[in-house]
């Protein structure tokens, strides 16, 4: 018998995922599409803040003191010039550090979830394959950790971090010690989800089937195991994401983070409070209002992508 | 020499409570006998049985055949070599090699993130070897479409995931397949498919199975040779013509007449009586002496060892 129907033209791997159940749960979700436009359109502005930004806020040649405290979208009473979001003390656009704030937040904030996440998809991983003391060992030290609030093992782990750095490296080292300060906070979560998926997963029979052969635990773990724990792992991904952004703008608030010569948002809210009461509030309320936005947004992500992920909790 | 030599097999879990709570709530050890003192020997190119209900230790005897569990006591030879304490890698590997495994869940068994492609090719790719065509030739050999390889597992039905199970256990041409009661998970219609292509691999390639189930059904018209488990313990050997005709042990006369019969219907039989007894602190002498109709008291004191009844091996004190 002759095979009369012709084979089905192969569809690209785009068209495949657009028609599929992700992308199907996405397109009629309005919270989802406004909170990942919100989310694009921040990092999108944060990548090109070269590009988009009027001013460079951080030469020191361009600035002019005369434009200090200009009101919003009203000319300034001394040099005529007009800016967005108005100006700082130091005659800075404020829309033009937002957009270098919002830089440094986002990457601190994706750098700290990426540092936090191989850090506990390594430990909770090892933790459930390997078992007896190696879990006992890693899991309590991640439940003691649990017992402090993260912004707490935060400051701490900053703190010692810039004892131990040079004076001179200070401010240049201060981004990158403030992730791994974040990401050290933050591991635990990542580490307990994927060791509770690994206890399932790892006695499946596909997972038997390749000891079976002979196969080493490297390779079961990472081409067997990994695989298959890493839908929740991405959902936890993006809600840490939101709480390391607010983790970045607490430590700067505070003064332990980001050094002003590379302000984030939490640096810029720190500065703006100070003018609050004196009447200029847009230096506070711009900034404030981004990273409550993007928080915002980020957050709902995650929680959509949750319940798109889980099909039990729909 | 028969190609696997079962040897005083024991195997003995630890199930205790933790070891803080046993202090606090002063509770001994717990240790599960799953297997106990189990001798047997299958011949190359036949087909073993191991049949029992569950909690008899027939999937742990497979799970040790295979290596994925070491013996407490006793051991596995397969075609001599002792996988749980052979050292030399390059003989460990070549066994491996031989000895392939079909599991009883197939949804739990195929990768889900996996093509079928890689993961029929897997044992070989693993090894290093010429993985090209292999995948397509061996769906073919089961019954699926070479087209099947670029898809995955979610995209099959239980029996195709099944042969797919099977696909991947021929791809690096192993003598001995264990096979852990490959079709109880799937439809009727399905199992004798499934039954069937197993049937004539073995025949056409030569395969020896060490075939574990509880269906005794299955096991009559596959077998060779049939082990019948009670507790972790063998209690009767015999061929399924032996066994069914007439079953030596009292254990596996209640077996056979519990099981179903389509000539049966509306039959007046009494149910088994009794239930499986607990392995952590199994009964004293025969394992099976507090369900036996006729046992004396003999049974509640001494083990009956393995001997010779009418061309059956049977641990019964008073078969004969």
């Amino acid at each position: 018998m002759a095979d009369t129907t012709p084979a089905p033209k192969p569809r690209g791997r785009l068209a495949h995922w657009w028609d599929g159940d992700f992308a199907y749960q996405f397109r009629r979700s309005p919270v989802a599409i406004i909170s990942f436009t919100v989310v694009m359109l921040m990092v999108l502005a944060a990548i090109f803040a070269p590009l988009i930004a009027p001013y460079d806020p951080f030469d020191p040649a361009s600035l002019n003191l005369m434009n200090g405290f200009s009101s919003p979208m009203e000319p300034n009473a001394f040099t005529g010039e007009t800016f967005w979001l108005g100006t700082d003390d130091q005659g800075r656009d404020v829309f033009s550090t937002i957009l270098y704030g919002l830089r440094i937040s986002l990457f601190v904030g994706a750098a700290a979830v990426g540092f936090a996440m191989v850090l506990g998809i390594t430990l909770g991983l090892v933790a459930a394959y390997v078992g007896g003391w190696v879990e006992t060992i890693i899991m309590r030290i991640a439940d003691v950790q649990l017992t402090f609030p993260a912004i707490l093992v935060a400051m701490l782990i900053f703190g010692v971090a810039k004892g131990i750095t040079p004076v001179e490296y200070r401010d240049q080292m201060a981004i990158w010690v403030l992730i791994v300060a974040i990401g050290l906070s933050d591991w635990v979560q990542f580490a307990r989800v994927v060791r509770g998926a690994t206890l399932v997963e790892k006695n499946k029979e596909y997972v038997q089937a390749a000891r079976l052969i002979g196969r080493g635990s490297g390779a079961i773990m990472l081409r067997h195991i990994l695989p298959n724990v890493l839908s929740p792992v991405l959902v936890i991904a993006t809600i840490s994401l939101a709480l390391a952004i607010i983790a970045e703008a607490t430590l700067s608030f505070l003064g332990v983070g980001a050094p002003p010569t590379q302000p984030s948002l939490g640096t810029l809210i720190r500065i703006g409070q100070g003018f609050l009461f004196s009447g200029e509030w847009w230096i506070l309320l711009f900034p404030a209002c981004t990273l409550l936005a993007l928080a915002l947004a980020v957050n709902l992500l995650g929680d959509w992508l949750r319940d798109a992920l889980n099909p039990k909790l729909r | 020499m028969a190609m696997i030599q079962v040897k005083n097999l024991t195997r003995i879990f630890d199930v205790s409570k933790p070891w803080l709570n046993r202090v606090i709530e002063r509770l001994p050890k717990a240790m599960l006998t799953a297997v106990s003192d189990v001798s047997f020997d299958v011949e190359e190119r036949t087909v073993y049985s191991l049949v029992g209900e569950s909690g008899s230790g027939k999937s742990t005897i497979g799970k040790m055949a295979v290596g994925l569990l070491k013996p407490t006591d006793g051991s596995v030879l397969i075609n001599d070599i002792d996988l749980s304490r052979e050292t030399d890698g390059g003989k460990l590997d070549k066994a491996r090699s031989d000895i392939q495994m079909i599991f009883q869940d197939p949804y739990a068994s195929l990768n889900p993130r996996w093509r079928v492609r890689e993961i029929i090719n897997e044992p070989v790719s693993a090894r290093g070897g010429n993985v090209v065509g292999l995948a397509e030739k061996l769906l073919e050999q089961v019954g699926l479409s070479s087209l099947d390889a670029d898809k995955f597992p979610h995209e099959f039905s239980g029996g195709q995931r099944q042969r797919i199970c099977i696909a991947r256990a021929l791809a690096s041409e192993p003598k001995l397949i264990v096979c852990d009661e490959p079709t109880s998970a799937l439809d009727v219609s399905v199992q004798a498919q499934v039954l069937n292509l197993m049937s004539d691999l073995q025949e056409n390639l030569g395969l020896t199975y060490l075939f574990i189930s509880h269906d005794l059904t299955v096991v009559q018209h596959i077998s060779d040779k049939i082990g019948v488990l009670y507790l972790g313990r063998l209690v009767e050997e015999a061929t399924p013509d032996e066994l069914f005709e007439n079953p030596k042990h009292p254990y596996s006369q209640m077996l056979l007449a519990a099981a179903p019969k389509m000539d049966g219907f509306g039959r007046e039989i009494d149910p088994p009586q009794g239930e499986i007894p607990d392995p952590i602190n199994p009964p004293t002498g025969c394992a099976f002496h507090p369900r036996c109709p006729i046992a004396t008291a003999k049974c509640s004191a001494e083990r009956p060892e393995m001997r010779v009844v009418r061309g059956a091996r049977v641990a019964c004190h008073l078969a004969e």
